[in-house]
């Protein structure tokens, strides 16, 4: 209570003192990633999706959760049935009370959905070095640039430019708010392999999850631009035959 | 009048037995059908029609958001996203709500332009106008709570910031926030009742909306010459004149707001409001929503937080008595050389506070708030009212129709209103 006490105090000295609030978050503005999705017709680049869901399986889930993303939505990406079974079946879920009122693991199934590595922020931040890794479902919607930072921000680390101090557990990364992130470089060229022959290179797989964290974020999307095609579509019919049907009825009328 | 069945007009014999005995049909008609209305309007007479449909469809799109939503600050980040993913269509309805909300609050901002731009709330229509300005205030309570529903950074610390601004009021100040909060600070308690009132004040508004259609029955319009209508040469009866114009700014309006809804969902609201809430860290930079920029830039001018307070309350309250401190017999700035000009200048002030209020309040964004704060009670509190005395109108028009037809016309056929009755 004395905290958020506090922390709202903090919130009034910034909204009326708040000279300093920016400075904390000098980053460059990440470059367009163009990625298929992208552009107000875009749709999902299915394959590059099915790569990205590869490289949050392998990488990312060490440490990032998918909480609001369910393994039958995966369908959406070209999974079948079958393999979409199979990967539940990878997870160990927690379920229960059963008869004996105890709680159990039991195997993925698709209706459930992706667990998170750890079961709370505070265990995430002991194995962090304090710092939380947060849930990625609706990353691309929650930070300014949307899929252009994330995919930059993956490729953005390089060494301090001479002079700048990185802190301890800290790496330089010209793209995060304030140029220093908790979270270490963690794709490296060639680190996995993908089914489909693609070269696994960091660029490759930075792109690769993007485009499947913004499908996470925005399983919709498709459908709500194919719908919005053809409402606008027939919205411009109807404003027509409507003002034509205005013009016919003040036609006799001088205004 | 007699006791007894109503005398109806109507042939039907369904609608005929009912009107009889409740004569709702011939309200209608009268207000709806035959309604003089001056024949000189231009399209910014569609956003009071725009303003009703839009508030139905925040109704509407929020009731199935309710039965969906749980308002618990465990869940209510997650449920809002449920309702995203695995409600059917849920994404379309949340995104309607969502967008809806700022397609309101653009289409009222044009609404309340346009009345004072014509001098709508000038004499007879003043308690017409102080209404809108009830409905006004009453939206931003609904909007304010709506955007702490979903319960992002943005919800949580918005809340935060806007009730702690009571705690300003001398003595009592923390007991209100305490009161309002139900607790130590915002939180399950904060947020349960948020939702209430935010169930509620909808249906409040349709209250007032109602007295404030009722209000402009009585006075009738006023029009872009603002002079009043002198007989039926200058009316339109409302159908089938003004319900098909509105329905021309309606499928207009329903192109922007499909717009926004299918290609650019995200693009109005901020996008820390998608990290779920979190007590302990602070956003670098605290925002409104859009619509609020303007007053929160009045808010951050002074650098007393008391002051601030009452200038941004102030610069709602201010619009109430708008009608006393404006005392030009001239309702139109078409006829106010230097009104018009002020005005037009208050406009761009508005938009140069809304963007102010969107920058963090420091170097030049703080001295530009200021000064555009002191314009925009200077023009409410000395332009207007020295410009009633001091400034020439132009000669106005003899009546619309004159203005309309230059020298006068045929009346069109079937267009024959019903005088006004107090022209
Ligand atoms: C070893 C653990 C670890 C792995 C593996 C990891 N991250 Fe992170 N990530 C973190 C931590 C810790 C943070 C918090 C950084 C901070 O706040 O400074 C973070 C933060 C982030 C952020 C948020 C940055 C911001 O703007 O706040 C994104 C996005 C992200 N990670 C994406 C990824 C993606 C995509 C992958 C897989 C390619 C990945 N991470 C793999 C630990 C990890
Ligand atoms: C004057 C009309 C209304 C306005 C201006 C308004 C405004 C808002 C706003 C700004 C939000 C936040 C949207 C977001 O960022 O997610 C919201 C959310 C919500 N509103 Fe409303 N609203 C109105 C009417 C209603 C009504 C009548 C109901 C219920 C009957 C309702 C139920 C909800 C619910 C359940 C949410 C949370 C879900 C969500 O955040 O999307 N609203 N409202």
């Amino acid at each position: 209570m004395i905290r958020t006490l506090s922390a709202a105090a903090l919130a009034l000295g910034l909204l009326f003192a708040a000279p300093a609030a920016r400075a904390a978050g000098e980053y460059d503005v990440p470059p367009p990633a163009n990625l298929s999705f992208q552009g107000i017709f875009g749709t999902f680049d299915r394959p590059a999706a099915q790569r990205g869901l590869q490289v949050y399986r392998q990488v990312c889930a060490n440490c990032h959760g998918l909480r609001l993303v369910a393994f039958r939505n995966l369908r959406a990406l070209g999974l079948t049935e079958a393999q979409v079974a199979a990967i539940a079946a990878e997870y160990q879920i927690a379920d229960g009370p059963n008869d004996e009122g105890q709680m159990f693991q039991r195997p993925g199934r698709a209706s459930d959905r992706f667990p998170s590595p750890f079961p709370n922020e505070r265990a995430a931040r002991a194995a962090n070095n304090g710092a939380y890794p947060p849930d990625l479902s609706v990353m691309t919607k929650a930070r300014h640039y949307g899929a252009n930072y994330i995919r930059a921000l993956l490729t953005g680390y390089q060494d301090p430019p001479p002079g700048v101090e990185v802190a301890e557990g800290m790496h330089y990364n010209r793209y995060f708010p304030g140029r220093q992130i908790a979270m270490a470089n963690v794709l490296f060229d060639d680190m996995m392999e993908f089914a489909d022959g693609t070269r696994a290179t960091a660029e490759q797989m930075a792109s690769d999850v993007t485009t499947f964290l913004a499908w996470a974020a925005e399983p919709e999307m498709e459908q709500r631009r194919q719908m919005g095609v053809r409402v606008i579509l027939f919205l411009l019919i109807l404003g027509g035959l409507t003002y034509a049907v205005k013009r016919r009825v003040w036609a006799d009328v001088k205004h | 009048m007699a006791i007894g069945l109503h005398d109806s007009p109507f042939k039907n014999p369904v609608i005929r037995w009912i009107d009889r005995r409740l004569p709702i049909f011939t309200m209608m008609q009268k207000e709806y059908g035959t309604f003089p209305t001056p024949r000189n309007f231009n399209y910014f007479w569609n956003f009071g029609a725009l303003a009703m449909v839009n508030l139905a469809i925040m109704i509407a799109t929020g009731i199935v958001l309710a039965m969906h939503y749980t308002p618990h600050v465990d869940h209510a980040f997650d449920s809002v996203e449920r309702i995203m993913r695995d409600v059917n269509y849920g994404w379309l309805i949340r995104y309607m709500h969502m967008n809806g909300a700022s397609m309101f609050f653009i289409v009222v901002y044009v609404h309340i332009w346009r009345g004072m731009y014509y001098g709508s709330y000038k004499e007879p229509r003043e308690l017409l106008w102080i209404l809108g300005v009830v409905i006004f205030i009453l939206m931003m309570a609904t909007a304010f709570m709506g955007y702490v529903l979903p319960w992002g950074q943005m919800s949580f610390w918005g809340a935060t910031v806007i009730t702690n601004l009571f705690s300003a009021i001398p003595f009592v100040g923390d007991s209100i926030v305490t009161w309002l909060w139900g607790g130590f600070s915002v939180d399950n308690p904060t947020l349960a009742r948020f939702f209430s009132l935010h169930y509620l004040l909808p249906f409040v508004i349709v209250g007032v909306v109602f007295l404030h259609v009722a209000a402009l029955h009585i006075t009738g319009s006023n029009n872009p010459l603002g002079i009043e209508p002198k007989g039926p040469q200058d009316t339109l009866p409302f159908h089938p004149y003004y319900t098909i114009k509105d329905s021309v700014g309606l499928v207009v309006y329903a192109i922007v707001f499909a717009a926004l809804v299918f290609f650019a969902p995200n693009f109005l609201g901020h996008p820390d409001n998608y990290i779920p809430a979190n007590p302990l860290v602070t956003p670098a930079h605290i925002v409104p929503e859009w619509y609020f920029l303007a007053f929160y830039a009045i808010l951050r001018a002074v650098p007393d937080k008391l002051g601030g307070v009452v200038l941004m309350f102030g610069a709602i309250a201010v619009l109430f008595v708008l009608p006393w401190l404006d005392r030009s017999p001239v309702r139109s700035m078409r006829f106010r050389p230097i009104a018009k000009w002020a005005f037009l200048l208050w406009t761009v002030n508005f938009v140069v506070l809304t963007y102010a209020g969107s920058q963090p309040a420091e170097g030049v964004w703080v001295t530009v708030a200021r000064i555009a704060t002191a314009y925009y009670f200077a023009y409410f509190l000395v332009i207007l009212p020295l410009l009633a005395r001091l400034e020439r109108p132009l000669p106005l028009p003899e009546s619309i129709s004159s203005a309309v037809l230059r020298g006068g016309g045929p009346l069109p056929a079937g267009a024959a209103a019903k005088p006004m009755e107090k022209a």
